[in-house]
Parts: C-alpha cells; structure tokens; sequence
C-alpha cells in the first residue's frame, strides 16, 4: 500500500465545494426544522390531548425510524403517487436536494421539539406564575417568558443536535448529492484511494464540528449571560444577599 | 404478512439487521469498557488515547466510518498480510466491515456512558472495599460493575436505539438487511413508497422492543425502585 498525499492535495478543491453543500443542507434544515420544532413543541407540552396526540405520533416515527429510510421514503417514495407527480409539488419532490433538505428538516424538528419540550418544562415555575401575576396573557407570556427562557435552556442540547444533524448529513450522498461524502466518493471512484480521501473528508467534517462547538459556547454565553452576572462591588457592599 | 411476495425478504432482511445490531453491541460495549477504564486511568497515554479515540470517532459521520472501512479496511488488510507473504486479494464482508464501523461508533459514546457512571459511585465504596482487603480489580468486578451497569443502563439504552437504526447505513455497502431488502423488492415493483413504509414500520417495531427491553431491564437490575413503585 502506498500512501499518495498529491492526492489529497489534488481533489482538496472538490471536497471544499463538498463543505459548501454539507453547510448548506445543514444550515437551512436547521432552521427550517426549529420553526416547525417550536409549535410541536408548544402542542405537545399542552394540556389539551388531542393537541398532545399528533405531535407524539409524529415525534414517535421520526425518532424511532432510520434518517435513511425517511430520506428514501420522500426522494424515491413520492413517485408511487401519480397524484403527486402531476401536482404542482413534483418540480421540488423531483430533485434530490429538496428531498434531502425535507427529510432532514423533518427529522430534526422531531428531535429538536423534545429537547425544546424538556426545557419548557424546566423553566422553574416560579417564573410563570410571575408572568401569570403581572397579568400576561397566555400568547404574550409564551413570547416574553417562555420562548426566550426555553431558549436558553436548551441550547447546549440544541448544539449537540446540530452536530448530531451535521454527521447526519452525510446521508445525502447516498440521493447523488455530492456534499462532503458524496464528493469524497465520487472522487474515489476515479481514483481509487478511498483512505487518503475518506481522511481527508473525515477531518473536514471534524473542523466543522470545532467550529461549531466553538460558535455555540459563545452563543450560550450571550444567551446565559443573566447567569454569569456579576453585581458591582459596591452594590454588594450595601446588600450581601445580592451576591447570588 | 405477504407485501406482494416479498415479506419473507423484509423478514430475513430484518433479521440480519438485528443480528449486525447485537454483534455491534457486544463488540462496542467491549470497546467502551476499555475507553472509559482509559479514561480514568493514571497513565497519562491511556488517558490520551482514549480522548483522541472518542473525539474522533464523535466527530465524524457513521456513513463515512462504514464507507472507509469497507473500501479501505481491505487495502490495510492486504498491505499487512503483504508483510507476511500473502499477496493474494482480501475482500472485507459488509457484515464485517458493518461490525467494526458500528462498534468503534458505539463504544466511542459508550465510553463516556460507562465514565459518568463510575464515577457516580461514591468513592467510599472503593474505600470499604479495600478496608475488607479487596485489590482493586476484585473491587471492580464484584463491587462497582455491578452498580455500574444499573447506573449506565438508561444511557446505554438510548445508544442502542442510535445503533439500531444507524444499522441501516450499512446497506449502502450492499449488507443484506431490512433497508437492502426493501430496496430491491422496490426494484422489482415499482412501490417504493409501500416498501419504504414497511421497512420503516419494521424499524419502529424493533426500536419500541429495545425500549421495552431497555426498560425491563432498568427495572430488574434496581430492585429499590421497584419496590417504592409497589
């Protein structure tokens, strides 16, 4: 076996064009599947159980099947239904991007709107009932106190999520979308160096997640901050109790 | 169940899916004993190895693990059997290859399972137990593994469903499992939708069964809990 770096060095420009596509396809499913993330979360942390009932049904197969099998089940299931490939739909279903872009925004609002439920349910009670006190009503003490503090509180999980949905993302090779692994395969079927290449690859996806790491500790700095405050001295000085 | 002729295939592709699961799992606990044993050790190397192996492995996508071992791990294999004399080509099995990605994957989570588990046990046990005259892999074995597995149980449960359904990654390099099998009964009948969905179900069935495995076991291996539910 012998190692060939010129390889590497060669194709680089191929699998950076492959970091654009993996950003992308995780970045707009992100965002998408954290808007629909939100209301699954509210109906399913409701009290009302009919609200409760679709969203666990969907959170159940979303979480208990394979991202394969969902993404498999839209690129090429869709085509079974004639009334699907004559409707207006067909242009964004045929193409293996939306696809992809749809299974996986699927998918991780499904994890996602857990996460975002047990951090509703974290907020300490007090806080609500607060809220509840100064008269809120239900829609503006959703806006004002329980979506910024759920926020919060979920954020380390949520990084966790994307990180989780950044590996996931490699799965979009297989629907001959050429992000980082695809783009890695496709060059390894015409030069067959599947080591060389696949570490390179393999270190492209392990930066991204540094950076990613990085990005959401400042984040949850920002966001937490009312946790890290510090009470000026001098107010300290008057009132030990507000050191805490 | 019929689907057309080609529920026995699902069925046996089934199979094989839970067969690559449970090998995985063995292999990886195997694996994620010895990381978080590496983990806590005062060998310095040990410690190291042991981060480098888990933040690698964390790092990277499970579909590339399979794909890299599949295509490369039979490069490495020849080019260490070539040291030895043997030249002739080495295929490496999807199910192997499957095997190795899945378990290097699950014993690099478990790792950090088993640690937080240990650790959550109080030191004074370790204390107690030298004060009766136990050495410290006696100590391990009969006093701390067995609290162990009650305390990483609920963690290790959730990696396994990951497992299950990352086992689904391996078909890309042509396995025989539930995933291949609806893939090609789909290109005999032109129902993608149909078999997709029944593979999908499968998998559902299969993940609610490791859930309620799970759950069984959590219950049986702490009996206190059980008893304050009565």
């Amino acid at each position: 076996m012998n190692w060939d770096w010129s390889v590497i060095v060669e194709y680089f420009p191929r699998l950076i064009e492959g970091v654009w596509v993996t950003l992308e396809l995780v970045f707009l499913s992100g965002l998408l599947g954290l808007l629909l993330a939100v209301p699954l979360a509210l109906m399913r942390a409701s009290h009302n159980p009919w609200l409760r009932v679709l969203p666990f049904g969907y959170i159940f197969f979303f979480r208990g099947t394979p991202l394969l099998v969902q993404i498999f089940l839209i690129y090429y299931g869709a085509s079974q239904f004639e009334a699907i490939r004559e409707s207006a739909l067909w242009p964004i279903l045929r193409e293996p991007y939306w696809c992809a872009i749809i299974a996986f925004t699927l998918n991780t609002a499904a994890y996602s709107a857990e996460l975002i439920r047990g951090a509703i349910h974290a907020i300490p009670k007090g806080e609500l009932e607060a809220a509840d006190a100064y008269g809120m009503s239900k829609a503006l003490k959703i806006r004002r106190i329980v979506l910024p503090r759920a926020f919060g509180i979920v954020l380390p999980a949520y990084g966790n999520e994307l990180i989780l949905m950044l590996k996931s993302s490699s799965l979009a090779s297989t629907i001959t979308l050429l992000d980082i692994t695809g783009a890695a395969r496709t060059i390894i079927a015409r030069t067959y160096t599947p080591l060389e290449i696949f570490l390179a690859a393999g270190v492209l996806y392990l930066v991204i997640t540094a950076v990613m790491i990085g990005a959401f500790r400042l984040l949850e700095k920002r966001l937490n901050r009312h946790q890290h405050y510090k009470m000026p001295a001098e107010l300290t000085a008057i009132d030990p109790r507000l050191k805490d | 169940m019929d689907l057309l002729g080609f529920g026995d295939l699902l069925l046996s592709g089934a199979w094989v899916t839970v067969k690559l699961a449970l090998t995985s799992l063995v292999f990886g606990l195997i694996l994620g004993l010895i990381g978080a044993a590496a983990k806590l050790s005062s060998f310095w190397p040990a410690r190291a190895l042991a981060t480098v192996y888990t933040t690698l492995v964390r790092g990277i996508p499970e579909l590339l693990l399979v794909l890299t071992i599949y295509f490369g791990g039979s490069m490495v294999l020849m080019a260490i059997a070539e040291q030895f004399g043997y030249t002739d080509y080495i295929e490496i099995s999807a199910f192997a290859a499957g095997v190795a990605a899945l378990s290097i994957a699950f014993g690099a989570y478990s790792t950090e399972v088993l640690r937080g588990a240990i650790q959550a046990i109080p030191k004074g046990q370790w204390e107690a137990a030298q004060a009766l005259g136990m050495r410290p892999l006696k100590t391990f074995f009969r006093i701390i593994l067995p609290q162990v597995w009650r305390l990483a149980l609920p963690g290790l449960g959730n990696l396994f469903q990951v497992l299950l359904k990352d086992t689904a990654l391996v078909s890309v390099v042509g396995l025989n499992d539930l995933m291949r099998q609806a893939y090609v009964a789909t290109g005999s009948t032109n129902q993608p939708f149909t078999f997709y969905m029944a593979a999908a179900l499968i998998y559902l069935g299969l993940t609610v069964l490791s859930t309620g495995v799970t759950t069984w076991l959590e219950r049986r291996s702490d009996p206190a809990s059980r008893r304050a539910a009565a």
